[in-house]
Parts: structure tokens; C-alpha cells; sequence
């Protein structure tokens, strides 16, 4: 009974961790690419910064010019001919392979050993992050000059849009969600029927009216039109959910306060907003995270105007036009990725927290 | 509030002015500030970018604290009756406006738009959504998405599920959810950059850098292009990111509502014998439906509007086109507003159950009646 049961957890958690670890491999295979050299990155699996087995070149050799490469050829003590030579004799261990072609080749001896790729580099980061020319030193000490990414100029943009498009729509929820609670006024029912109806709307139904609207005014490209658009698109969810922590909270503070003549206002930034906290922290890490992660929006509002990008249309923009360049890629997406980890990982809880206010309903 | 006194003509035309005056102030500031901002982002060339990101913030959230202290402020010095009337629509006015420009009348004219042609100016009936519904490519669209709903929901509930029932029995429970919830802080586009990056095919022979081919040819296979040429298995390539992303959001609120079942319940159950699969299926299933259908409901919903994801991976190539980046194709690459506008209205009428349930049960909270 007592083995059995300690059987069953074994296979419980290795379930568990295969599982974790499936989840996570796709990650970390990002942020190992990320600091390894262009070249590498290239020419080799990122998993082989770990020790492996593999084949090792020990010794080249370059035959001298004179030898006859279209007859059978003695080298390194082998003899074999070109052809032979060039798919890899295997003999007491070693290995002997043709390098390039027939007439300027050479042969390499290789051992087959562990090694690891770590040649680390943050040339990566670096020209992501640098907007202008730059100039990226290899590891075969060569250079490469190439436009930067401008993502540190991205970056600053994606604040500048996250942070106000995170506090209006819950200031402007927090006060509606008062409202409703805790006032009374003709169309209040009606009113918070439309804030439900339109939780579920797909913003796409959205998005050319309010286009046509950002183009009359000359507003379409800039941070504004951006924080109003997600402002429309956060509210409902913002509402609805701030208004179930706000009507539950207890009536008899309110009451109290109430008697001792404070008025609506006083009592919801004296009151209800530090009651809130909790509500008012989960639903804005969950927005801070849309909008930051938001490429739909941004695409549409901010679109080409190379100055306003936002850090997921700069990757996406690499993604576009150079798709195989993986040193770029890897700590592009990393840098896009920094924040929300950051904040994901500081305040979990309250993400947590949110999510299953907003959704277990029953 | 102050209105028990009687106040003479003067008086009022004072208080009134003291009142109107902040108001129309900040009215002036916001409008000054939106001019600068929106001025400073056209030609922002020797502005140092910080500055501008500085005011574009202070102006943003300053703008809206103003606006709803200045607007109160002016209410409140209105007489008694009129401050208890309008308070309220100081209070919801803002978020009304809001939803109402943004939401409900755009969705009224792009509703409109759909029944004309591809500038909006000719009445063209049903022909957009004729062709909607007809177009080949379009079926092809409606046939992806119908992957996305079918597969996306039904793969990220399942395996939410199944992490929660085993992480609610490990000790390891915390860090376990941690990491399958850590793809939940991750953008489409970083995602779609992650899994291409495992996607990733070079030519038969040369080392492969891309882990699923790399695992392939280790087994005697062939690299293969998983997104592109690999019609229709693609789209399952794709969704796979999806179920990556978004099992953390099942598996928490799975994990909440398991946490919720009375353990005498399950131990009772234990007790007279039953299997821990009969416990899973007789007692926890029936337990969580409910979570299980808001769960299903979200990403359903989700899916159905999925767009980065594929326009990252694809651009909607390879038969891989779903109705979000159709959407985009129809208005931003061909111009055509009807078509462009009658996807969208499909989308909408897609969500237009989920809306009247939510509806159905709004009318039944105990706050509204």
C-alpha cells in the first residue's frame, strides 16, 4: 500500500515536470539564442550550449597541390579516394572528412568527444537595441555593419502607451463602477446592460469607424489615438469587473459616511479607491499586459510612422523582412518579452487574483 | 449642498462663474495639451524621445484626474437638487461617452458600411456577405477558424484541466503552475517569434537550428516547412502556440474551482471506494461545469477573433487565412470597405449567443432588480 502510493506520486510528478518542462523548453531555447553568436545561432542547434557528444575536428589537413585528387589519396594514413573522402571514413575512432571542394579542400580529423558551444555574446542585444548604423563584431573577428533595430526607441514608446492606456480606462471604470453601485439615476439598469453586452464585442467591428474618426482630426499615428482606443476597448471588462468588488463592498461604511455629510466624491477617493486596491491592481497589470502585448491595435492606429512604433510592431517588422535573421529575432522577442516577465513575476498574485474574479461565475 | 441659505442675484452669478470658470480651464489645458501631443508625435525629430514620452503621460492621466475633480467641482456647486440629479452622470458620463464612441456607434456604422460598396458610397444590398459566404478563399477562411474555435478550445481546456487535477495533488504545485501560467505574460508576436524559431527548416543534410525539425531528422526524417507548405496541417502548427499561451489562463481558473469542491466530498467518495478516474468524472467534472463552460465560452470567443498569432507566422499565406487577418487584408490591402466590413459583422454575429446569455444572466442579479 505504502510503495504503491509512493509509485503513484513518482508518476504524478514526472508527469508533471515533463509537462513544466515542455512548456518551458520553447523559452529558454529563446533566451540561450539570444546571447549566442550570429554565426552559431546559425550553424547549430541552441541546445548544444549544453555538453554533448559530438564530432571534433583535431587535426586539418591540406594536401599539398601536387597530389592527385582523382585518384585514391594517402592521408593522415587512410587511403581512400576523393569520393570516399568527402562522405567520412570512419577508422580506430576517428573520423576523416573532405572539406569544400575537389581542388583547394582539405581534410579533417575528428574525434568524436564532449564539448559544449559556449561562445556568449551580447553583439545581439546590442544592435537591437541601437537605432542608426551599427556595427557588430563577430566571433571569427570579422565586423558587420547593419541598420539597429530602434527597439530601445520602442521600448520608451511602449511605455508611453501602456501607462496611460492602463490608467485612464480604470479611473474611467472606477468611477462608473461607483456609480452604478452605490447611485441611483434613470437608465442605470439600461446602462450597465449596455457595459455587459459590449463585453464580449470583437474590436475588430470597431476598428474602421474609429480609424475614419482618428483621420478627420490628423490624430491617427500618435500615442493618443492609441490610449482612446484601448481606453473603448478596456472599459466593459474594467466596468463590469470593478463594479462587482465595488458593490460588495460592506454598506454600513458608506451609510456612516454618508451621515457625517461627505459628499460622492470624497467618499470614492477617500473610501472606495483605497478599498479597492486589490480589484483596481489586478485589472491593471491585466490591461498593462494587453496593451503591451497588443499588435493588432498598434498596427492599425500607430501603423508605419517609424518614430511612434511600439516594441511588438518592431518585432513584427523583423519578423517581416528579415525572418531569418535568428540573432535579431531571438533578443528582439526577448526584449518585448522583459517587462511583462517583470511584472508577471512581481505580481502574480494579483494577476491570479484577477482572472478568477473576472471568470469563475458559475 | 450649500444651497439652505438664501443667496441674492449677484451671489449666484459669483458662485456660478467660480464654478464654470475651473472647468472650462481645464477643458482649455486638455485641449491645449491634446494639440501639443498630437503636434509633438507628427514631427518629433529633435525632441528627445523621453520628453515627449514624459508629457504624453502626465498629460494622458493628469488630463482625466482634472477632468472628473473640475466637473465635480462644478456640479457641486450647483443647488442641492441638481447636484443629487447629475453627480451620477459625472460619475458614469465619462465611461458612457466613451464606450458609446468607441463601441456602439462604430459598431452601428461598420453594420452600415457592410451593405455598401467598397468606398461606402453606393448601396450594394446583400452582395458583400453574398460574397462572404460564397468566395471560395472566404470558405476556406470560415473552414481555418472553425479549426482554430474547435481545436484552440477544446486542446487548452483539456490540458488545463488535466495540469490542474495533477497539480492539485503534487507538492510542487506552485512552481508547476508558475510555469505553465509564465506564457501568459507573452505577446502574440514574441510567441509567434519563439515557435517559429522552433519551426525553423533548413535545407535536408545541413544541421538543423530548429528544435521540432532538428527532433525529426535525429529520427530519420525530413525537415519540413511545419507552417507553410503543409497544407492543412499548418493551422495545427499554429494553434499549437495558441494552447501554449493561453493553458495557463485555464488551468488557474480550473485550479480555483477544484480548490472550491468541499473535500468531504471527495474523501467520502474515496472512502466507499471509488477510483481516483470515477472521483475525476462522477464528482469533479459535475463540480466545475460551470467554470468549465466560462472557460470554454472565453477562449471560444478568443479564437474566433484570433489575428497576431497567424499574420505574425503566415501573414495569412499557405491557406492558413483566418477571419481576423481577412479582415485586415480586405480594408487595408485592397481597400474594400463593404467586404472589409462584413467580415467583421460575421465576427460580430459569431459572439452574439455568448452576449445574450451574458445579458440573460445580468438580468438576473439580485443588484439590478
Amino acid at each position: 500500500m505504502k510503495k504503491s502510493k509512493f509509485f503513484n506520486s513518482l508518476i504524478l510528478n514526472a508527469s508533471l515536470a515533463l509537462i513544466c518542462l515542455l512548456w518551458t523548453i520553447p523559452i529558454v531555447g529563446l533566451l540561450i539564442s539570444s546571447f549566442r553568436d550570429r554565426i552559431d545561432i546559425n550553424s547549430s542547434g541552441w541546445w548544444t550550449v549544453f555538453p554533448h557528444k559530438d564530432w571534433i575536428m583535431v587535426q586539418r589537413i591540406t594536401p599539398e597541390p601536387s597530389v592527385d585528387r582523382n585518384q585514391p589519396m594517402t592521408l593522415g594514413g587512410v587511403t581512400a579516394s576523393f569520393e570516399e573522402f568527402l562522405k567520412g571514413i570512419e577508422k580506430n575512432g576517428q573520423k576523416f572528412i573532405w572539406i569544400g571542394n575537389r581542388r583547394i579542400g582539405y581534410l579533417e580529423v575528428q574525434q568524436y568527444k564532449w564539448t559544449a558551444n559556449t561562445t556568449f555574446t551580447l553583439e545581439n542585444y546590442k544592435q537591437v537595441l541601437s537605432s542608426g548604423n551599427y556595427t557588430a563584431k563577430l566571433k571569427d573577428g570579422t565586423t558587420q555593419t547593419s541598420q539597429g533595430d530602434s527597439m530601445n526607441r520602442a521600448f520608451l514608446n511602449s511605455i508611453a502607451v501602456s501607462v496611460p492606456a492602463t490608467v485612464i480606462p480604470i479611473a474611467l471604470a472606477a468611477f462608473a463602477a461607483y456609480g452604478f453601485a452605490w447611485m441611483k439615476f434613470p437608465g442605470r439598469k439600461m446602462l450597465f446592460a449596455l457595459v455587459v453586452g459590449l463585453l464580449v464585442i470583437p474590436l475588430q467591428i470597431a476598428l474602421i469607424p474609429i480609424l475614419k474618426d482618428y483621420v478627420a482630426i490628423h490624430v491617427n499615428g500618435t500615442f493618443l489615438a492609441v490610449w482612446l482606443a484601448h481606453t473603448g476597448f478596456g472599459l466593459p471588462l474594467a466596468t463590469y469587473l470593478l463594479f462587482n468588488y465595488i458593490s460588495e463592498l460592506p454598506r454600513d461604511i458608506l451609510e456612516a459616511a454618508f451621515v457625517d455629510g461627505a459628499s460622492h466624491f470624497t467618499i470614492f477617493v477617500q473610501l472606495i479607491l483605497p478599498l479597492s486596491v486589490p480589484a483596481l491592481a489586478a485589472f491593471a497589470i491585466f490591461q498593462f499586459l494587453w496593451v503591451w502585448n497588443d499588435y493588432l491595435v498598434a498596427l492599425i492606429f500607430i501603423g508605419a510612422s517609424p518614430n511612434n512604433q511600439l516594441v511588438t510592431q518592431r518585432l513584427a517588422e523583423i519578423v517581416g523582412s528579415r525572418g531569418q535573421d535568428w540573432h535579431l529575432l531571438t533578443a528582439g522577442g526577448f526584449v518585448t518579452m522583459l517587462l511583462p516577465l517583470v511584472v508577471f513575476f512581481s505580481l502574480q498574485r494579483f494577476f491570479v487574483r484577477g482572472l478568477t474574479a473576472g471568470s469563475v461565475k458559475g | 449642498m450649500f444651497t439652505s441659505k438664501p443667496q441674492s442675484a449677484s451671489k449666484k452669478l459669483t458662485l456660478m462663474i467660480a464654478a464654470i470658470l475651473p472647468l472650462a480651464v481645464s477643458f482649455i489645458i486638455l485641449a491645449w495639451g491634446f494639440f501639443f501631443v498630437r503636434d509633438l508625435q507628427a514631427n518629433n525629430k529633435d525632441v528627445p524621445q523621453l520628453l515627449i514620452v514624459l508629457i504624453a503621460i502626465v498629460w494622458g492621466v493628469g488630463g482625466v484626474v482634472l477632468l472628473f475633480t473640475t466637473a465635480n467641482f462644478f456640479v457641486e456647486q450647483l443647488p442641492e437638487k441638481w447636484t443629487q440629479r447629475l453627480v451620477p452622470f459625472i460619475f458614469i458620463g465619462p465611461a458612457i461617452l466613451m464606450l458609446t464612441w468607441a463601441l456602439v456607434l462604430p459598431t452601428i456604422r461598420t453594420i452600415i458600411a457592410s451593405f455598401y460598396g467598397v468606398d461606402s458610397t453606393k448601396f450594394v444590398g446583400l452582395k458583400n456577405f453574398i460574397f462572404v459566404f460564397t468566395n471560395s478563399a472566404m470558405l476556406e477562411v470560415f473552414r481555418n477558424n472553425l479549426l482554430w474555435v474547435v481545436f484552440g478550445t477544446a486542446l487548452t481546456v483539456s490540458a488545463g484541466l488535466l495540469i490542474a487535477v495533477l497539480a492539485d495533488r503534487s507538492k510542487f504545485e506552485t512552481l508547476a503552475k508558475t510555469l505553465i501560467f509564465l506564457p501568459m505574460a507573452i505577446s502574440f508576436v514574441g510567441a509567434g517569434v519563439i515557435w517559429n524559431f522552433i519551426y525553423a527548416v533548413k535545407p535536408a543534410g545541413a544541421p538543423q537550428i530548429g528544435l521540432l525539425n532538428a527532433i525529426t531528422t535525429s529520427f530519420g526524417g525530413q525537415p519540413q516547412a511545419w507552417t507553410a507548405f503543409f497544407t492543412p496541417w499548418n493551422n495545427f502548427f499554429l494553434i499549437v502556440i495558441v494552447i501554449w499561451l493561453q493553458t495557463g489562463y485555464s488551468m488557474v481558473l480550473f485550479s480555483a474551482a477544484i480548490k472550491g469542491i468541499p473535500s468531504e466530498l471527495l474523501e467520502a467518495a474515496r472512502v466507499d471506494g471509488a477510483t481516483e478516474i470515477q472521483v475525476f468524472f462522477r464528482i469533479m467534472l459535475p463540480n466545475i461545469l460551470g467554470t468549465i463552460i466560462a472557460v470554454s465560452t472565453t477562449i471560444v470567443i478568443f479564437t474566433l477573433k484570433i489575428f497576431d498569432v497567424v499574420w505574425v507566422m503566415t501573414g495569412g499565406q499557405y491557406g492558413t487565412s483566418v477571419i481576423a487577418t481577412e479582415f485586415y487584408r480586405q480594408y487595408f490591402t485592397y481597400n474594400n470597405n463593404g467586404i472589409g466590413s462584413a467580415i467583421a459583422v460575421v465576427l460580430f454575429i459569431a459572439v452574439i449567443p455568448v452576449m445574450i446569455y451574458n445579458l440573460r444572466q445580468f438580468a438576473q442579479r439580485e443588484a439590478f432588480k
